[in-house]
């Protein structure tokens, strides 16, 4: 690997009325590299890379790409500098093939006809160049989400890209699909193409990456070589204090099997589930493990009202109840924090006040009038209890950062009485510090008699979290494990119904 | 690129100040193209034309708050009309009786609309398009299709009287509505579900929120709104119109829209609407002061309609 430098940013600085998110940044990546750019949500990763994509113009500094210098770029310059970035959403569309996705905006064209055949040629092309196998001519909405990724990235490709920036390429990814894409990655890396790769997985990072650049607070950190530091180095760089531990201390064991059972569910099928069956006792923290597509959001979405129930009993405290909707389950005492807070967590473009209050917005009424006392009582209690960092409460969820996000969900939910609260996902996308101020809570919660059901992809998490573990296989329970027996591999083996 | 920053700032100018402005040139422009419009017994005139197209915008913001659209308005207002006029001069309904009727008629019409839009997922678009023609053939039918005069002062003082002799009734009803709207939206619970509903449909849901029936609640809004507006305009009138009204959808949305509700839903102030609905009333009654063809309103209208949104779909897309 040569050290040409392909992209240098120079004391990069963006402020928004005011405030200061980026703050004389500097960055330099080599050709051929796969260059790390990690901070908690908020440091100002985004904002770097959206500045040298072109998508926000920065207030001052310079982007030079290949010897050329920019005080600000357009998309178009980017694009056509070699900068690509790969979002974490994909901009494909699913009702299309493969190859005509990859042309999509540039068909190769034979007068006013467009030339299928040498589509599908180059596309063929692409993809053996990054050594996979695709078939060009399925349709985006039958791949898998690790092969859509390739597609993307595949595009990227087809514009001569120099510089791909991926933005958390994993977090939708199974293990296996995680190794198909860093073979591609690495296999990149050899042809010359340079990587921005963000990511809050340090493990990735060090299978992956040649050199990491750490920001903080909008700020340029450090800058160093992968084989130089170590996971706490970068975590402590990162969040700019110690962080005592990833998870918090278990405590002493405690004997579930004279605790009362608050939530029993029986047979629960649909077309996505069959036959599962479970109890959930008091004061537990019940982790739901499997492979994505297992089923484990479609059992706690139908349990929750959300999917429609085919057959199956749902009995909460010992009384059988129907649940029709959701707003059933939360009447009696059932809350869901679901796995994507953008689309089914919060009301992004209203307050972060409306937000919270939302579900509980009718006991904090006299008749049909707001109390605005008893609400703002309420908004103070949760703001200190979850410590949300916020400018205004009136100001629209979208101005926070992910982890902040996620705690007005969790506060919307704890807003209420419930007694069973369900979280699906809870720590997807946020960093390392909001994660562990997450762990703690839902330890809190269980010590307050609370009866917790999480599901994570996170290993780690269901194995440190829990105190038993369902794991679900192809809509089904594949097998029930207490957390002393629960090794990853033998969670593994349940997941991947090898068992 | 130095042109996009002064987009971005024209917009956010616009976003503060933008109905105000309009408002205020408006007035000016026309101030000074015609000397009759300054009368304070035109301007009176016009608080009351405003009246009709605002009260129904009231409801209009509700429907357009949860993401939806009511295009039936119209001819509800000359259907409730005209179904006053009729019990009054021809079945001897005493009249607050023959009002209240006609209530709970428009009432129906928006809960049908709210039904087929919220249950059977029909485009509310189309829905309402669809609703528009069946309440109009349902006003034919009843009127035959001429209009039903005859109507007792008392009745026609709701729609031409003044109060303390200056003050337009239908006024005062409009600022009742407004009132009630700006509580029900900022200051109950209902309003926080309409905007939640409008906000984030799924998210409103997993909240416990019945989306269905908050959607179908606004249709029943503007249903009701319209239908009052509708019978101030017979009592305007002094008779039942089954021919008017063709218009009333078109000034009523291009008002709300004016007011900053967004078409996506979710976003809007209500008592911006009123803001709204004076500069259309403004609008038609300086063009008609100036002796402008009707046919010219009615391309300055659209055109009109046509700024309104696009400058709405502006806004929201820079905040993304």
């Amino acid at each position: 690997m040569g050290n040409d430098i392909l992209l240098s940013v120079k004391g990069l600085t963006k402020r928004y009325s005011g405030i200061t998110v980026l703050d004389q940044v500097d960055m330099d990546v080599y050709k051929g590299e796969i260059h790390a750019l990690i901070g908690e949500n908020g440091a100002g990763k985004s904002t770097l890379c959206k500045s040298i994509a072109g998508a926000i113009e920065p207030s001052s500094g310079t982007i030079t790409i290949c010897g050329k210098s920019y005080e600000k770029l357009s998309p178009a310059e980017a694009k056509a500098s070699g900068i690509a970035m790969v979002y974490q959403e994909f901009n494909l569309v699913p009702e299309m093939t493969v190859y005509e996705n990859l042309f999509i905006g540039k068909e190769i064209r034979k007068g006013p006809f467009v030339d299928t055949k040498s589509m599908k040629e180059q596309s063929q092309k692409i993809f053996k160049e990054m050594n996979i196998s695709i078939d060009c001519e399925s349709k985006i909405k039958d791949i898998s989400v690790a092969y859509c990724q390739l597609v993307e990235i595949a595009k990227a490709l087809l514009e001569d890209s120099k510089v791909l920036i991926l933005d958390e390429p994993t977090a939708p990814l199974t293990n296996n699909e995680i190794d198909i894409l860093f073979k591609v990655l690495g296999r990149l890396r050899e042809k010359g193409i340079s990587m921005i790769y963000i990511s809050h997985r340090l493990e990735e990072i060090f299978r992956l990456c040649d050199r990491i650049t750490v920001l903080r607070d909008g700020a340029f950190i450090k800058c160093m070589d992968t084989d130089q530091t170590n996971k706490e180095e970068l975590i402590h760089l990162m969040i700019g204090r110690e962080l005592s531990k990833e998870f918090p201390e278990r405590g002493d064991d405690v004997d579930y099997s004279k605790a009362e059972v608050v939530l029993k569910v029986t047979g629960l099928t649909n077309h996505k589930i069959r036959n599962v069956s479970f109890e959930l006792k008091k004061g537990e923290i019940l982790g739901i493990a499997g492979l994505v597509g297992a089923g484990r959001t479609e059992t706690v979405r139908t349990l929750f009202g959300a999917d429609s129930l085919e057959s199956g009993e749902i009995s909460v405290k010992g009384k059988r109840i129907r649940i029709k909707n959701p707003a059933t389950a939360i009447k009696h005492g059932i809350g869901l924090i679901p796995e994507d807070r953008k689309r089914e967590g919060l009301m992004l473009s209203q307050s972060i006040s409306s937000n919270i209050s939302l579900v509980v917005i009718r006991d904090l009424c006299k008749g049909l009038f707001i109390d605005d006392k008893k609400e703002k009582n309420l908004l103070k209690d949760q703001v200190e209890l979850l410590q949300i960092k916020a400018g205004s409460l009136e100001y629209p969820a979208s101005s926070l950062s992910g982890g902040n996000q996620q705690k007005i969900v969790l506060a919307k939910w704890l807003s209420t009485s419930s007694d069973i609260l369900i979280f699906d996902e809870p720590t997807r996308g946020i960093d390392v510090g909001a994660k562990r101020e997450i762990y703690d809570f839902l330890f809190q919660l269980r010590e307050a008699g609370k009866s917790l059901i999480v599901i994570s992809s996170e290993m780690s998490e269901i194995l440190n979290l829990s105190d038993r573990i369902l794991v679900m296989y192809e809509g089904e329970i594949s097998g029930e494990l207490s957390y002393q027996e629960a090794t990853q591999d033998g969670i593994l083996t349940l997941a991947s119904g090898l068992k | 690129m130095g042109q996009k920053i002064n987009a971005g700032k024209f917009l956010k100018f616009y976003d503060k100040f933008g109905i105000i402005f309009i408002l205020i040139v408006e007035f000016l422009i026309f101030a000074l193209a015609s000397k009759n419009f300054m009368t304070s017994d035109n301007l009176f005139l016009v608080a009351r034309q405003v009246s009709f197209t605002g009260i129904a915008a009231v409801g209009m913001t509700m429907v357009l708050l949860v993401g939806e659209i009511d295009i039936s308005v119209g001819s509800i207002l000359a259907f409730t009309g005209c179904l006053t006029a009729t019990l009054i001069t021809k079945q001897d309904v005493p009249m607050g009786i023959a009002i209240l009727i006609a209530m709970l008629v428009s009432c129906v019409f928006g809960l049908t609309s709210g039904v087929l839009t919220a249950y059977l997922q029909i485009p509310s678009l189309i829905c309402t398009l669809a609703m528009q023609t069946i309440i109009k053939g349902f006003t034919y039918l009843l009127t035959g299709g001429s209009s039903i005069s005859g109507l007792p002062d008392n009745f026609k003082y709701t729609g031409q009287g003044f109060v303390l002799g200056f003050l337009p009734f239908p006024v005062i009803i409009m600022i009742v509505m407004f009132v009630l709207g700006f509580i029900l939206l900022n200051k109950t619970y209902i309003g926080r579900r309409v905007y939640a509903v409008g906000g984030n449909k799924e998210a409103a849901r997993l909240s416990g929120i019945k989306i269905k029936k908050v959607v179908m609640g606004t249709f029943v809004a503007s249903g009701v709104t319209a239908g009052i507006a509708g019978v101030l305009m017979a009592a305007r009138l002094g008779a039942g119109q089954p021919s008017i009204g063709s218009d009333f959808a078109m000034d009523v949305l291009t008002a709300t829209v004016l007011g900053g509700v967004i078409l996506q839903g979710g976003k809007g102030f209500v008592l911006n609407v009123l803001i709204g609905s004076f500069i259309i009333g403004i609008l038609s009654n300086g063009l008609v002061m100036c002796g402008v063809l009707e046919y010219w309103q009615w391309i300055i209208k659209g055109l009109v309609l046509l700024f309104a949104v696009a400058m709405s779909n502006l806004k929201t897309g820079k905040q993304k």
